[in-house]
């Protein structure tokens, strides 16, 4: 449905703003990359603007520090309707290695609602293109949850053991001698 | 004189021809000392939590809802990518891949949940003889844990032997308000 959404709202092309709270400059560094030709963003028509006021989409990178909080709401705020906020990195996503220290929000779902995660630390710059095109609907989701599970249980095992323990019959021999 | 200097740039310009990548339509393969997503595998994963331990961003939480079963539970949404967890782990369970594109809408799509059967000593419940009464050994106890998957909070709640009550107390832990 959001994909659905963002393919009709952002038809042309999305103006994307740079907010930093307290990242550690390596997924900006990774943001700017993307922007130079070899990594051409261009092509979907995304264009970094200066303003949240022009932006469609806030490229959110770090874990929401408390100083920084207040500001990032404001320009979230600032930003005008159709709005999508994508988290860049692992600090963005889910805190990072701060996400239960004292002055740290704990993530960028702390203080603003976020649309797509991009996990990584930093994420290469064809992940960030990848969560772009994913918004866009170019490209599928890849990630998935996983759940796994050891299939044998203690009491089975110990089922197994007497049932070969009653195949092979020098058991019995030796349980007969004591 | 201007203008051959001019035509020289143009020239020297159309040398490399396009660089930009096709990354969205056509596959991007990592470098090969790339790390990134963990996977586990269950079938020899022995249930140590030596990854546990030494995860910088904690994100991988261990949790024994009974004395069999210990659930190990990875959130890669504040993972940084560092790899110790497959340099620690005596099985080599742990493989860091080369995936990169976890972009996603939903934080729960890069975790991964292992159920793992535990054995404990048919006398004492615990694997081997571990000093108690010394804090600093305490600390470093890697018995019984109880983290909260819920909250996605680790806990420093361990014990040398499985403990109903903490398991209770630990049930709907809530992270502190900041």
């Amino acid at each position: 449905m959001l994909a659905g959404l963002a393919r009709k709202c952002f038809r042309r092309s999305l103006w994307v703003y740079h907010c930093n709270s307290g990242a550690c400059n390596g997924c900006d560094i990774e943001i700017l990359n993307i922007l130079t030709p070899y990594y051409d963003v261009e092509r979907f028509g995304i264009r970094l603007v200066g303003s949240p006021r022009h932006a469609d989409v806030m490229l959110l990178s770090g874990a929401v520090t408390r100083p920084t909080r207040p500001l990032v709401r404001r320009a979230y705020e600032a930003m005008p309707a159709p709005k999508m906020v994508f988290g860049i990195g692992s600090c963005a996503t889910g805190g990072g290695c701060w996400f239960d220290t004292y002055n740290v929000a704990g993530g960028g779902a702390q203080a603003v609602p976020v649309d797509y995660y991009v996990p990584g630390c930093p994420p290469r710059p064809e992940a960030i293109i990848y969560g772009v095109a994913l918004a866009l609907g170019l490209v599928d989701k890849k990630a998935a949850p996983a759940e796994m599970k050891q299939v044998e249980f203690p009491i089975d095992a110990y089922e197994q053991n007497r049932a070969w323990q009653e195949r092979h019959v020098i058991y019995r021999l030796l349980e007969d001698r004591h | 004189m201007w203008l051959t200097s001019k035509i020289k740039q143009l020239l020297l310009v159309l040398q490399p021809g396009t660089v930009t990548l096709k990354y969205p339509s056509e596959p991007r393969p990592a470098p090969g000392d790339f790390r990134g997503a963990p996977t586990w595998d269950h079938a020899r994963c022995i249930g140590c939590g030596g990854c546990a331990n030494r995860c910088p961003a904690r994100t991988i939480l261990v949790r024994d809802i009974c004395q069999e079963i210990r659930v190990l539970f990875y959130d890669g949404s504040r993972c940084t990518y560092c790899g110790r967890c497959a340099e620690v782990c005596p099985e080599d369970a742990i493989t860091m891949t080369d995936r990169y594109e976890l972009a996603t809408d939903d934080r729960n799509d890069v975790t991964e949940n292992l159920e793992l059967f535990m054995l404990t000593c048919q006398r004492c419940g615990r694997c081997f003889d571990l000093e108690t009464d010394n804090l600093l050994d305490r600390l470093d106890l890697r018995g019984y844990r109880y983290d909260s998957l819920q909250a996605r909070t680790v806990l420093r709640r361990t014990s040398d032997r499985f403990d109903a009550a903490v398991l209770a107390d630990t049930e709907d832990y809530r992270r502190p308000e900041k």
